[in-house]
Formats: structure tokens, C-alpha cells, sequence
């Protein structure tokens, strides 16, 4: 190697030494790093896919109607309109996508106080009763129509 | 054929430059590109709540739990009965955080009310900023999620939410926590409490679109986010939310 000024080979020898290491930093980063880490932000895109793969549990109220046309129109003359079916029939994702899997019917004895009890903190406004003095053992279906309530 | 220890030097290092020039380039050029109708950059999600709808049925916390598979006595959102009385300290009860709603409360003479709560979705999330690998973010679209298959657990992100919206995963010993039910909305569904309520206190909101209900409700509305001191950018907003609720 041609000397440039004396004893150069002191700057020469340790520059490739820190180039060697930097080569050594970039194969463990390529290593370790997950593929495409910071493409949007200092995290794994694949991260959002893997969130997105979960599966559903609730169809959603499109998928309830598009078959289900009485009880649809019967809830949307009611008092019941916004009330998804799901939020009180529970999760049907598996029905909507094989309908021959047949749901259990919701209990109405657990169902209707759920919203209806009376209670001090309610909005004024929300039909409250205090179920115990109401209906007297009765069934809250033998006197209301839960897909069209009003009495 | 001799390799003098120079021959040996030269070759190796002409071969950990190539190597490491090509695991950089892999690094840049390996980035796969999301293929489908779901475009992130058109969306920023939030979501609106009206305290005057909210009658604390716990439908939302069902929904969210059977959705999700939220373990028992843990919660991605959950809801608080206050009870405010003059010169006290509010009293806030949360059974199980309202999954099965709450026992009838009969005292007429107090301030009460119920408020549903929830990961905020902050813009500015203390949480992210903590994390020490990068395993939680704010996602193109504004949803805070978490990289399971990345997280350590070591809850750095449990102490700095603000809102207590995080939890260690019994299961995963991973952190969990809401994901404004990213599977769903990406697909065009609303999240499952949004679904599940019964009058409509809380509503999912995209702020990039123009048509979204969010524009009239918050130039109409007297809107408050949750503990705004922080300024944490919080993108679920309240109406009417009392200065009680911490």
C-alpha cells in the first residue's frame, strides 16, 4: 500500500475496522428487524393485519334484515326502531354466515329490566318501571310486543 | 491455490459489504403493501357519546366482551354511575363494570348519572409514546392498537394511560386493550358497542368524512374530552359531560 504521509496506516487500519463494524450492525439489524418495521410509524405494519383477523361475533344489523323482513318492519314502526336486533338477540355472526345454526331465544325475564328498571340515574326521558310493583309475576310478553313494544 | 492472511481480509470484507448492502436494500424494497377496498389514509376514527342517552344498561360491555373475548373482570370499556352531591365527593360505582347494569338506584335528591368509557383513541397517546419497542401505535386511521406477537408486558403503557383503559392479558401476559373493534370497522361494521346500544349514546365517527353526523354534533353540541388538562388529543367526545367526571 502506497503511503500518503508517514504512519497513515494508523487511520487506514481502524477505519476499516469501524467499516466492519458498522457491516456487522446492519446484518444483525437485518436480522432482528421485523420486515418493514416503520413504514408507517416505529411499529410492525403486519401488526395491523394481525388485529383485522379477528373474527366477528356480531353480524351486524344488515345482515339481520336482509332476511328477517316481518320483525325488521314490525321494530322499525316502534318505539324499537334503533334498537339493533343483536343488542338484544346476542351475538349472530355464526347464524348470518350458516343459518342452519339456530340461535336460543333471548329470555325476556333477563332482558327487558336490563334497560327498563327504574333507576335515579336514567335520563328522565327513557320509559322506566320498577318492574317488582309493575307487572306482579307476570311475563313482560304477555302484555308488550318486544319487536314493536309500545302497549 | 495459497489465500495470504491479506486475501483472506479482502474477500471477507468485499463480502460483509455486499451482505449488508443487500439486508438494507431487503429492508427498504421488502415492504409489503396492504391489498384491499380499506384504504387507511381515508379514515380517522373517533367516536361520539351523549350523556343524556346513556341509561347504563351494560349492553355496550356485553357486546364489547363477547366480541372480543374480553377475560372476566377485565374491561375494554365499561360504565360509570355518578352521584354528585353538593360540597361532596362524587360517588362512582361500576359493578362489574356494568356488565350485568346496575342495582336500581332510588335516592331522587342527587346529580346522577351514567358515563360509558372507553380507550379515547388519543392522537397524542401517552401510551405510545412510552413503549420501549414499539409495540403500540397509533395506526394510520387513528386507532390505538397493540402488536401482540411484539409486546413484552412490562405495562409501561397500563401506568401512562391516563384513562386506565389498559390491562395486562391474564392469558398472553401481552397488553390488551380496546381496538374501536378495528376487525369490524374496517370491514364497514361499527364497533360492537356502538352496535349494541340500545339508544344510541355512542356512536362510531369518522372525522375524514365530510357526511359523518360528527361535523353537526360538534358544531352544535357542548362537547368535552376526558381529563383535556392532559392533552392527549382525545378523540372521543362527550356531550354535556359534567365537570364531576374524572
Amino acid at each position: 500500500m502506497r503511503r500518503w504521509f508517514e504512519d497513515s496506516g494508523h487511520l487506514i487500519r481502524p477505519a476499516l475496522v469501524l467499516l466492519a463494524g458498522v457491516g456487522v450492525f446492519l446484518l444483525i439489524r437485518a436480522a432482528v428487524v421485523p420486515k418493514a418495521f416503520g413504514q408507517y410509524g416505529h411499529y410492525r405494519p403486519a401488526a395491523l393485519g394481525l388485529v383485522r383477523q379477528h373474527p366477528l361475533a356480531y353480524a351486524g344489523q344488515e345482515q339481520c334484515v336482509m332476511c328477517h323482513d316481518p320483525q325488521a318492519t314490525a321494530r322499525q314502526a316502534g318505539k324499537h326502531a334503533h334498537v339493533a336486533c343483536e343488542a338484544c338477540h346476542g351475538p349472530l355472526a355464526a347464524h348470518a354466515s350458516d343459518p342452519s345454526i339456530k340461535p336460543k331465544l333471548p329470555d325476556v325475564a333477563d332482558l327487558c329490566h336490563r334497560c327498563h328498571e327504574k333507576d335515579a340515574a336514567k335520563p328522565a326521558w327513557f320509559p322506566q318501571v320498577a318492574t317488582a310493583q309493575h307487572y306482579g309475576g307476570m311475563k313482560c310478553t304477555d302484555c308488550h310486543q318486544p319487536h314493536n313494544p309500545h302497549p | 491455490m495459497d489465500i495470504t492472511r491479506r486475501d483472506l481480509f479482502q474477500i471477507g470484507g468485499k463480502l460483509l459489504v455486499l451482505a449488508s448492502a443487500g439486508a438494507t436494500l431487503e429492508q427498504i424494497v421488502g415492504a409489503e403493501a396492504p391489498s384491499d377496498a380499506y384504504k387507511m389514509a381515508d379514515h380517522w376514527w373517533g367516536m361520539i357519546i351523549d350523556i343524556d342517552k346513556c341509561i347504563g344498561c351494560g349492553n355496550c360491555v356485553r357486546g364489547c366482551s363477547r366480541e372480543n373475548g374480553v377475560p372476566k373482570g377485565y374491561y375494554r370499556t365499561w360504565v360509570e354511575r355518578y352521584q354528585v352531591e353538593e360540597g361532596k365527593q362524587p360517588t362512582v360505582d361500576s359493578p362489574d363494570g356494568a356488565m350485568d347494569g346496575f342495582p336500581p338506584l332510588t335516592r331522587g335528591d342527587l346529580k346522577a348519572f351514567f358515563v360509558p368509557k372507553l380507550c379515547n383513541h388519543c392522537a397524542d397517546s401517552p401510551c405510545v409514546q412510552v413503549c420501549p419497542v414499539g409495540a403500540t401505535f397509533v395506526s394510520p386511521d387513528g386507532v390505538v392498537l397493540v402488536d401482540k406477537e411484539y409486546c413484552l408486558g412490562c405495562r409501561y403503557c397500563v401506568q401512562a394511560c391516563p384513562y386506565g383503559c389498559r390491562y395486562l392479558h391474564p392469558g398472553t401476559n401481552t397488553v390488551d386493550k380496546c381496538t374501536l373493534c378495528y376487525h369490524r370497522i374496517t370491514r364497514g361494521l361499527t364497533t360492537a358497542c356502538c352496535e349494541n346500544c340500545p339508544t344510541g349514546a355512542r356512536q362510531l365517527v369518522d372525522f375524514k368524512n365530510p357526511k359523518d353526523p360528527v361535523h353537526e354534533f360538534l358544531r352544535k353540541n357542548k362537547v368535552e374530552v376526558l381529563k383535556p388538562y392532559m392533552a392527549t388529543r382525545a378523540k372521543v367526545y362527550y356531550k354535556n359531560l359534567d365537570g364531576s367526571v374524572r
